[in-house]
């Protein structure tokens, strides 16, 4: 009986310690982040003297851009994920369509054989990715770099598990006001599988902007570096850079992507927590 | 649609990707098995068959040892942390509390930045004397390290880097996972006198076990494909101390142009990665079974 007293109590006082306990986590989780921005908008002899009264500045974006073209890698990024988010709703749509609406033969070895593709990702297969690359003579282009990444193992099957999910009525219904079989993907299928694309896109969008390994390797121009490849090449320590101009450096890379995630977290959580459980 | 119609529209409608896929995953896969089977070509000797020779020089290869080592310091040290580290978070911000909005974004932004942004940031918190670490040190009147620069740190400095930035990317599975219990269940428990504790452990974290599985699975493989922090902080180094494998690939084929060595790493990155997926397709399958 007396647990049953004691427990409302016992509990509130350990969500009071559990708030105390989120917050401060909370704090030692954000505070990387407002150090960048602490550097990279004080002078650099603030660097590591937290003053409330130190004087804000931009100079050390103005020289960040000035000895590195960020906004041509931002530009280079820009096109490669629009490119990408493109080719990927084109390509993914119709093998997903393909994979839940027509049952041809082979289709089950060939989704199995599509879904490697999740657990061998192409920047695990540099060396002859590169050599396929130089044949095709796209070393050094921005479609080398998103080349790879194109034709879509996920894209495809989150789709293939939306338009699996999708009434076939409504397809008989398409058909009757006279839809062929493009006709019905555009005015039935896609239209109704706008959360998974959205959730696709944001996760792509996310995964592509942040990229390096394989982009380092294709690019070697700024006419083709993306911002990451850029920040890569720009912040090597041995070169003496400022850190003040490295972090405004690395928030100018980042500042994109950050402000529309801040902007749309909800639907940016949302897209990866689907993602994540399909 | 009439039948043999039906299997023309279903491969015209696939082979687009198809030809990337083949492309860029199958047919690679492939070559990589083939090329590591071949001497390294030069100008006056060309390539030849040499069968296992080179899997026998990766055996006798002292840095292949430590880097695979590595790997396995480096997952043993982020999964555990970051998977208790997630729950925890998880469990923070999944009740009514103050600036709930604003905890969960702290928790999880750190997911949406490029890992070679993070090591930007990272690297002058490490940098020896004048870097942040050793800044608050000094307040202590503790003496500053090298921390990138010694082997004994260099690993453990990657693998808090890490943590911090992959446990809120966990974090939101083990919210939605949590989202879906009961409530009827806390009551229970309160109820009971249960302590928070033990209705943790008793009941939500075995409730919580398929997101668990699939968050393991997930960490597991970045641990092998995350190398973009090296780039940055290390170089692999100091003598390799912190090199990974797939770094350790680069290095051979793009550094050493020895692209041989690399296709036969990469076969062991392959089957390690074909292990992994095999566990998958079994968690998988018992969570199926189970529920």
């Amino acid at each position: 009986m007396s647990s049953l007293a004691i427990s409302p109590n016992r509990w509130s006082i350990v969500e009071a310690l559990e708030t105390a306990a989120a917050w401060l986590l909370a704090i030692i989780w954000i505070a990387p982040l407002l150090y960048a921005f602490w550097a990279a908008f004080h002078p650099s002899e603030y660097a590591v003297h937290f003053n409330l009264f130190a004087p804000l500045t931009l100079d050390n974006f103005r020289e960040a851009l000035s000895q590195a073209p960020f906004l041509r890698y931002g530009f280079n990024t820009f096109i490669l994920v629009t490119m990408l988010l493109v080719a990927q709703f084109v390509l993914c749509t119709l093998a997903a369509y393909a994979f839940a609406r027509f049952e041809f033969r082979g289709s089950n070895i060939a989704f199995a054989l599509v879904l490697v593709q999740l657990m061998i990702t192409p920047e695990i297969l540099i060396v002859e990715n590169y050599s396929t690359l130089v044949e095709l003579g796209l070393v050094d282009t921005i479609t080398g770099i998103g080349l790879p990444y194109m034709a879509s193992a996920f894209g495809i099957f989150l789709l293939r598990q939306t338009f699996k999910s999708t009434p076939k009525e409504l397809e008989d219904a398409a058909r009757l006001e006279g839809c062929g079989l493009f006709g019905v993907l555009w005015r039935v299928y896609v239209p109704l599988a706008r959360p998974t694309y959205l959730a696709y896109g944001l996760v792509s969008i996310s995964h592509h902007w942040n990229n390096f390994l394989w982009p380092l390797i294709v690019s070697n121009s700024v006419e083709t570096r993306p911002l990451t490849v850029g920040l890569g090449i720009f912040g090597a320590p041995e070169s003496g850079v400022d850190w003040s101009i490295i972090s405004a450096a690395t928030l100018l890379s980042v500042a994109p992507l950050l402000l529309a995630f801040l902007l749309f977290q909800r639907q940016f959580i949302q897209s990866f927590m689907y993602s994540g459980i399909k | 649609m009439s039948g043999s119609l039906r299997h023309v529209y279903g491969w015209l409608l696939l082979t687009p990707a198809a030809i990337l896929l083949i492309a860029f995953t199958h047919y690679p896969t492939v070559a990589t098995l083939v090329e590591s089977l071949f001497s390294r070509g030069s100008a006056i000797r060309p390539s030849k068959f040499i069968g296992a020779a080179n899997y026998e020089a990766m055996l006798d290869d002292p840095v292949f040892w430590e880097v695979l080592g590595n790997n396995l310091w480096f997952a043993l040290g982020t999964i555990p942390t970051s998977v208790a580290l997630a729950i925890a978070m998880a469990l923070l911000v999944n009740r009514a509390l103050p600036g709930r909005g604003f905890l969960r974004l702290a928790y999880f932004t750190p997911t949406i930045l490029p890992m070679i942004a993070v090591a930007n940031i990272w690297l002058f918190f490490y940098s020896p004397d004048i870097g942040l670490l050793d800044n608050i040190l000094g307040v202590f009147g503790l003496p500053g390290h090298n921390w990138l620069g010694d082997p004994d740190t260099v690993l453990g400095a990657i693998i808090v880097m890490t943590v911090w930035k992959e446990a809120g990317f966990f974090m939101i599975f083990y919210l939605a996972a949590l989202q879906t219990l009961p409530p009827e269940l806390e009551e229970a428990a309160k109820l009971e006198g249960a302590s928070r504790w033990y209705y943790f452990r008793r009941v939500v974290f075995p409730l919580l076990m398929p997101t668990t599985l699939f968050v393991l699975v997930n960490a597991v493989l970045n641990s092998f494909k995350l190398v973009d922090h090296l780039f940055v902080l290390t170089k692999g180094g100091p003598d390799n101390a912190s090199n990974l494998l797939l770094y350790y690939i680069y290095e051979n084929a793009f550094s050493y142009f020895d692209a041989n060595y690399a296709a036969t790493l990469t076969v062991v990155l392959l089957v390690l990665l074909a292990i992994m997926a095999l566990a998958q397709f079994f968690f998988l399958d018992r969570r199926i079974h189970y529920r």
